[in-house]
């Protein structure tokens, strides 16, 4: 960016209040890949595509935070507040204001419009999802609007790709004409009462009929904000969640665990035995591939949260789970990003930018990590599977899902016990209120819930593919190097051995083996790289090749204690094993003060509770 | 009547019921949340409806209808808004 620039890249921006359809809008205009939900605050990142005008030249067009108004009152807002004054630094003021506004909600949305249009910038109007406000009976006249507010208006529906040339076209004059008439006429400022009234004036001159129909979603809340209904309705859901994870994505991942034994087969053919097929075999199919299974699970709990928030019921329940959290300090607006945190907590982390009060943000940050993400799955899947039997306790109720259950609730109520002990000490403040928009219901867009899927598995396998392989290999080479010597155990004689025995003297209290606190190590990277850890651990240590071959979980029941296993699972429950959150929580908090908090309370509580768990299984004889 | 000149607190509103907000004790919500609910358009002369109101019993949060949105607040919201039925 060093060089001159010529002609520098025209920017426009897209502004309204949440819910107005700005992140499909974004989406319709440039194919570029984003989340699209309708709960208020998800597009808290700067999203930036390109827009090609009709006259080839391209504008680079970007997706603001929604906004209530410019008096900021949480930092997504204050980002678009600051970027449209042309106060952001490193960004230059947009040369086009792209206003988008929700049809069927007008009256709302003209208050914070006005204030756009009195920037005195140039300024389009999308008079966005006018399918949905025919569907709640309003006929509007987008012209009058345009000549009550004194700039063009589009109608456009962004999902169907309507009006999506006209409002280009209108993009590309509005920003000639301020070019040639550049003293543009200041506005005159109003106060928030004059703007509504002015906007209800605005309203009702661009609405020409109303016809009675009922609205649609005031039906649906009637059940699901049922004051008895809505929370069984919720907590079912929860329930059917969880239960899909696991039921659906056994055959899925039974597949992909075949895929990898097949991989490992072919190497063993086609290669001739050594150091080399080793590397393969036990380093990168048994490391990567042990992680990769639990990707079919990870897909089915994303599906579930963007079918959540795409409908408009992620705020929903919130407004539900708005009591209990009331009940640790926090609001129902915390909810979102905690439910975000059961996939991963850094979209969880990210997520808490919508919540207004700094201290119940600090609070949601620094619990959020203990939400059971998919990244311990790998974790519990195989150390449950290896230890806890297969025996029905309660009609279709298994011991190894209740076993999983209870790990969820422990990391749940760990969470709020901790929010309370936060609340009243280092984040305490006055109790956090709840307020929030309940957006209209919509039908989910299949093609965006399809791009938000495939973001999620592309960042998990990424993952799997830098940083789960770069550990791994790591790993290997310090599990096989030196070499062992004979009648010597290849695990004591390498490197990583010696590092693990060192370590081993702070966890064996807590009832770990070598291998587990061996594991422990690179799985600061990602949690689920202990999986991998152990599965090459064990590779490299087995005597012959049969050995090599037995599953993970065969290793474990063979070599761990039911109290040793039982300990590493209480250990995950708690440990902030993952170096994206810690830098995400950084940056979030603008500096390590938080993070260094984070880690050092988790990593207590993990060893604390590791401790419990190893000595009170050991004294009831399990 | 006393009541009708004061008004009676949104909190005791029947739920369902069109009313105007004619006064909010601004003094008894924490700056920044008033200025969320001014943005949201809460504020002297609003019309306003309650929808839902609690769950399992409980009366707190609240749904509150304005024009086409629906908003949640919490209950110390709606106990600083004092509204006449219309």
């Amino acid at each position: 960016m060093n060089a001159p620039v010529i002609a520098r890249l025209r920017k426009a921006a897209l502004v309204g209040n949440p819910n107005a359809g700005k992140s499909a809008l974004f989406n319709a205009l440039t194919g570029a890949r984003q989340k699209i939900a309708n709960y208020p605050g998800v597009t808290v990142e700067r999203k930036a595509g390109r827009l090609m005008m009709p006259d080839g030249v391209p504008v680079e067009l970007i997706d603001l935070p929604g906004s209530y108004s410019f008096d900021a009152t949480s930092p997504d807002e204050e980002v678009t507040r600051a970027l449209v004054h042309g106060e952001f630094a490193g960004e230059v003021q947009p040369d086009v204001m792209v206003l988008v506004l929700d049809a069927a909600n007008l009256e709302q949305h003209l208050v914070f419009a006005q204030e756009v249009i009195e920037l005195g910038r140039p300024t389009v109007v999308a008079l966005n999802m006018v399918d949905l406000a025919q569907r709640d009976g309003l006929t509007l006249d987008p012209d009058a609007l345009g000549e009550a507010l004194g700039v063009p208006v589009v109608p456009t529906v962004a999902v169907r790709r309507k009006g999506l040339t006209e409002l280009i076209a209108a993009i590309a004059v509005a920003e000639a004409n301020f070019e040639a008439d550049s003293s543009a006429h200041p506005r005159p400022h109003l106060t928030l009462p004059e703007r509504r009234l002015a906007a209800r004036n605005i309203a009702k001159a661009a609405i020409l009929s109303v016809s009675a129909t009922r609205q649609f979603h005031t039906g649906l809340d009637k059940i699901l904000l049922h004051p008895w209904l809505g929370p069984p309705i919720l907590f079912a859901l929860l329930f059917v969640i969880f239960q899909a994870v696991f039921a659906w994505a056994t055959p899925f991942a039974d597949a992909l665990e075949g895929v990898a034994g097949w991989l490992s087969d072919m190497v063993m053919v086609i290669l001739p035995a050594g150091l080399f097929r080793d590397f393969l075999t036990e380093g990168v199919i048994a490391g990567v591939g042990s992680v990769v299974v639990f990707l079919p699970q990870i897909i089915i709990l994303f599906a579930f949260i963007l079918v959540m928030e795409a409908t408009g019921y992620m705020a929903r329940a919130a407004f539900i789970m708005d009591r209990m959290m009331a009940g640790v300090g926090l609001s129902g607006r915390s909810f979102i990003p905690l439910l975000s945190s059961f996939a991963c907590a850094i979209p969880g982390i990210m997520a808490t930018r919508s919540i207004a009060d700094p201290k119940d943000r600090l609070t949601t940050i620094l619990i959020a990590p203990l939400m059971t993400c998919s990244a311990r799955l790998p974790v519990y899947g195989v150390v449950i599977a290896a230890v806890i039997p297969n025996v029905k306790v309660w009609g279709a109720v298994g011991l190894q899902g209740l076993v999983l259950f209870a790990l969820y609730v422990a990391g749940i109520v760990g969470a709020m016990v901790v929010a309370l002990v936060l609340r009243r000490s280092v984040t305490a403040g006055q109790a956090s209120g709840f307020i929030m928009e309940l957006p209209r219901y919509q039908m989910p867009r299949l093609r965006d819930l399809a791009i938000g899927l495939w973001q999620r598995a592309w960042v998990f396998l990424r993952r799997a593919g830098t940083i789960i392989f770069a550990a791994t290999v790591v790993l290997w080479l310090l599990l096989t190097f030196p070499k062992a010597g004979p009648g010597e155990s290849q695990l004591d004689a390498s490197f990583a051995g010696h590092v693990a025995s060192g370590l081993h003297v702070a966890f064996a209290p807590i009832g770990f083996n070598r291998e587990m606190t061996l594991a422990l190590v690179p799985a600061m990277a990602a949690r689920e790289v202990a999986v991998a850890s152990l599965a090459t651990t064990y590779a490299v240590d087995s005597d012959d090749e049969l050995q090599t071959e037995q599953a993970l979980r065969d290793q474990i029941t063979a070599r761990w204690s039911l109290p040793t296993a039982l300990a590493f699972l209480a250990w995950f429950v708690f440990a902030p094993q993952c170096l994206s959150t810690i830098a995400v929580a950084r940056r979030e908090t603008n500096g390590w003060k938080w993070p260094a908090f984070m880690l050092a309370y988790l990593f207590a509580l993990a060893y604390v509770f590791a401790g419990i768990t190893f000595w009170s299984a050991t004294a009831l004889g399990l | 009547m006393l009541w009708q000149r004061s008004g009676m607190k949104l909190e005791a509103l029947e739920r369902g019921a069109p009313a105007r907000i004619i006064s909010v004790d601004w003094s008894a919500i924490a700056p920044e949340e008033g200025k969320r609910l001014r943005a949201l358009g809460i504020d002297r002369g609003t019309q306003i409806t309650i929808a839902h109101r609690g769950i399992f019993g409980g009366k707190d949060p609240l749904a509150i209808v304005i024009g086409r949105m629906t908003i949640a607040i919490r209950r110390v919201h709606a106990a600083a808004m004092s509204v006449e039925p219309l």
